[in-house]
């Protein structure tokens, strides 16, 4: 999904994200902001090439750049590919840049109670799914991963469900989101592309663009 | 869902079709571009080899990470001088116009949108930037993109969107002395909260609303995100056409104005249109409203009680302590008092010309506490050469504000304007995010432009309909 495997042309392949497999970490907390998953400082480059090493900056590190307590440091999290967040996540501006820092951080996927609507949307951008599900569920799942790192966590975008600790439960995935993943339409330039004879009628029809 | 709303209307004029992920594309009628989301997306056209298909509907302006003290170049920020380098060539190669820092027309994009007579009711509207919302005060359908979407407006002109529910905010009454547009909005966020706008677009209505001028209206729709609403916006009227009648653009095109002018009565919410959700918020009752904590919804009237973490619901009570652990105040205690070290009058929710002058209003005759760094930030070279033609400047200079050249500045310190370890900040801004203004242990209140000035005199949060009078002026 990096953008060199998808340089090159126009006809860009787009995977199918039916289902991601892989460890969890938690991230633990409430309304946590872009400003915190990519402080802006680190915004002033003109690629998102190694954002990764930047994600969650400030709550990694303190001043003099020594690590904190953080999951993101801890070892036994370092292979995680599922994020597992609590109640709107991602809220605040409107940066790629923050799901781009945790992508090439190397998450896969976040599971969460709910997410902020732009972040949700660049998310599934880049096709990473943001699975929903009851306050309680993520608990659990949170404290699963903090005391089975190891442990395979899978989320079946396609089936809407959640494994883990050899237990299935229901989860919740925006039917769009769900459509565009499951059938690989989520980088949606191609497809808009091609309806240009319809976009060019919509446009004919804006008297402000008439004269 | 929602019927016979603007947004309603808005939606329907610029749908092209329903995409097979059930999303609708919408042609987008003005994408506006800046420095610091806009390069990842050329070079996405450029590794997939496509033009951008409307340059002519694309406007770029540098706001983010333009200096606001020394602007020659090279820029001393090495970062900053590659990103303005880079969008120059993006604009350049594309023939996309760019309002530089020579132009005189410069300014933060969600401020030289309305000025260049561009933002009109009835567009939908785009930029790269989350307070996009702010073009909704025209009544266009104004949001936010990410870079990926960035590209797909730039290679299609058009984008693919959920739609979304509509809930009706009425405010009612009027606003007292001292109560400005920044405190509906900062009482709407604190009581639907910071995520109760998910899946929804703000319609602000009701006489409080209808009585701003188009600076206030831009106020409030500029934070819907805040409150996770994506879009905002204000039916357009008179306030409206008088504003937009005003702009070099429109001056230039007399015509075109009575010509569009049906179109923008037609896009009104009709009388009977039908809302997913209504909410009412009494405007006679509010005061000026102060933030406690570190997000927008954590804000408090200036004589209320900051809130005990118990006292809110359970899913903002972790928050809420964190928030008061870091910008170190007491439930119980009103905020008034709370000192500050640094006064920020700026950015894209309350830099514009009238905000300017109602804080040079208070601060005329005063002057700075002595602990207390303040610096104002016009919005735009505009509103700086009209605030310093009227003799704004002076009024701040005197006083011992900084003035300073346009741009987004200290709202999230990605130039060289930041907070410095643990300082306080009285701000006019948008956000009060942990590590917002440059420093992550920065503490960050914010507030209307006439408070901003208050806690500039005072070195402290101050009410300021409780200020001394001045009788030495």
């Amino acid at each position: 999904m990096s953008g060199e495997e998808r340089a090159g042309s126009e006809e860009v392949e787009i995977p199918d994200v039916t289902e991601v497999s892989g460890t969890g970490i938690p991230i633990r907390g409430n309304d946590i902001d872009t400003d915190q998953i990519i402080p802006a400082r680190f915004m002033k480059v003109v690629t998102f090439d190694g954002l990764g090493e930047f994600a969650f900056f400030d709550q990694r590190f303190d001043e003099d750049d020594r690590e904190k307590d953080h999951p993101m440091n801890e070892a036994r999290f370092q292979d995680a590919s599922i994020m597992v967040v609590n109640n709107n996540f991602g809220c605040g501006s409107s940066r790629e840049h923050a799901p781009q820092a945790l992508m090439r951080w190397g998450i896969d996927a976040l599971v969460g109670e709910s997410f902020a609507e732009i972040f949700a949307g660049n998310c599934l951008a880049l096709g990473i799914p943001t699975v929903t599900a009851d306050h309680e569920t993520v608990n659990e799942l949170q404290q699963f991963v903090e005391d089975h790192p190891d442990a395979e966590v899978h989320v079946d975008v396609a089936a809407e469900t959640l494994a883990f600790d050899g237990r299935e439960i229901g989860v919740t995935v925006d039917e769009g989101q769900r459509k565009a993943l499951v059938d690989g339409i989520w980088d949606t330039t191609a497809l808009m592309k091609s309806n240009r004879e319809v976009i060019d009628e919509t446009a004919a029809g804006l008297p402000y663009l008439e004269g | 869902m929602s019927r016979g709303t603007l947004y309603d209307k808005v939606w329907d004029r610029h749908k092209v079709t329903t995409l097979p992920n059930g999303a609708d594309q919408l042609f987008v009628g003005l994408h506006l571009i800046h420095e610091v989301t806009s390069p990842q997306a050329f070079g996405m056209l450029r590794e997939r080899d496509i033009e951008v298909a409307r340059p002519d509907l694309t406007l770029a302006t540098v706001d983010h990470i333009v200096p606001t003290a020394d602007q020659s170049r090279p820029y001393g920020d090495d970062a900053a001088e590659e990103m303005m380098s880079e969008l120059e060539a993006n604009v350049r190669d594309a023939g996309i116009e760019f309002l530089d820092p020579t132009s005189g027309e410069q300014g933060i994009v969600h401020v030289v949108g309305p000025e260049q007579g561009l933002t009109q009711p009835g567009k939908t509207i785009v930029c790269g930037d989350s307070h996009t919302s702010t073009h909704g005060a025209f009544g266009a359908l104004a949001f936010g993109i990410g870079t990926s979407q960035i590209r797909d407006v730039l290679a299609t002109q058009t984008v693919a969107m959920d739609k979304q529910d509509v809930r009706k905010i009425e405010v009612t009454g009027d606003l007292g002395e001292g109560v400005e547009a920044k405190d509906v909005i900062l009482e709407i966020i604190r009581r639907l909260g910071t995520e109760g706008g998910v899946g929804y677009v703000y319609e602000y209505a009701g006489e409080a609303v209808e009585n701003l001028g188009m600076e206030g209206r831009m106020s409030i729709c500029n934070m819907s995100i805040e409150g996770g609403a994506r879009a905002g916006y204000v039916n357009p009227d008179e306030t409206t056409y008088a504003w937009l009648a005003d702009t070099d653009y429109f001056q230039d095109n007399p015509d075109e104005f009575e010509a569009l002018r049906p179109y923008w009565e037609s896009i009104r919410s009709d009388a009977d249109a039908e809302y997913d959700d209504v909410v009412t918020v009494d405007g006679d009752a509010l005061e000026p409203v102060v933030t406690w904590g570190t997000t927008p919804g954590q804000g408090v009237g200036i004589t209320d009680p900051i809130p005990a973490p118990e006292d809110l619901p359970a899913d903002k009570q972790d928050t809420a302590r964190r928030a008061q652990e870091h910008m170190r105040v007491e439930p119980g205690d009103t905020m008034a008092g709370y000192p500050i070290d640094v006064a920020f009058l700026g950015s894209c929710t309350n830099a514009r010309l009238p905000d300017l002058r109602r804080a040079a209003g208070i601060i005329e005759g005063r002057e700075v506490h002595e602990d207390v760094r303040a610096l104002v930030v016009p919005g735009s070279q505009r509103v700086q050469h009209a605030a310093e033609a009227e003799g704004l400047r002076d009024v701040f200079e005197a006083a011992g504000f900084d003035w300073r050249n346009a741009g987004c500045s200290m709202c999230l310190g990605m130039n060289e304007d930041q907070l410095e370890g643990d300082e306080a900040c009285a701000s006019s801004s948008n956000r009060n995010f942990v590590g917002r203004q440059g420093s992550k242990d920065g503490r960050t209140v914010l507030m209307n432009p006439q408070m901003v000035a208050a806690a500039a005199v005072e070195g402290a949060v101050t009410d300021v309909r409780e200020l001394e009078e001045v009788v030495s002026v």
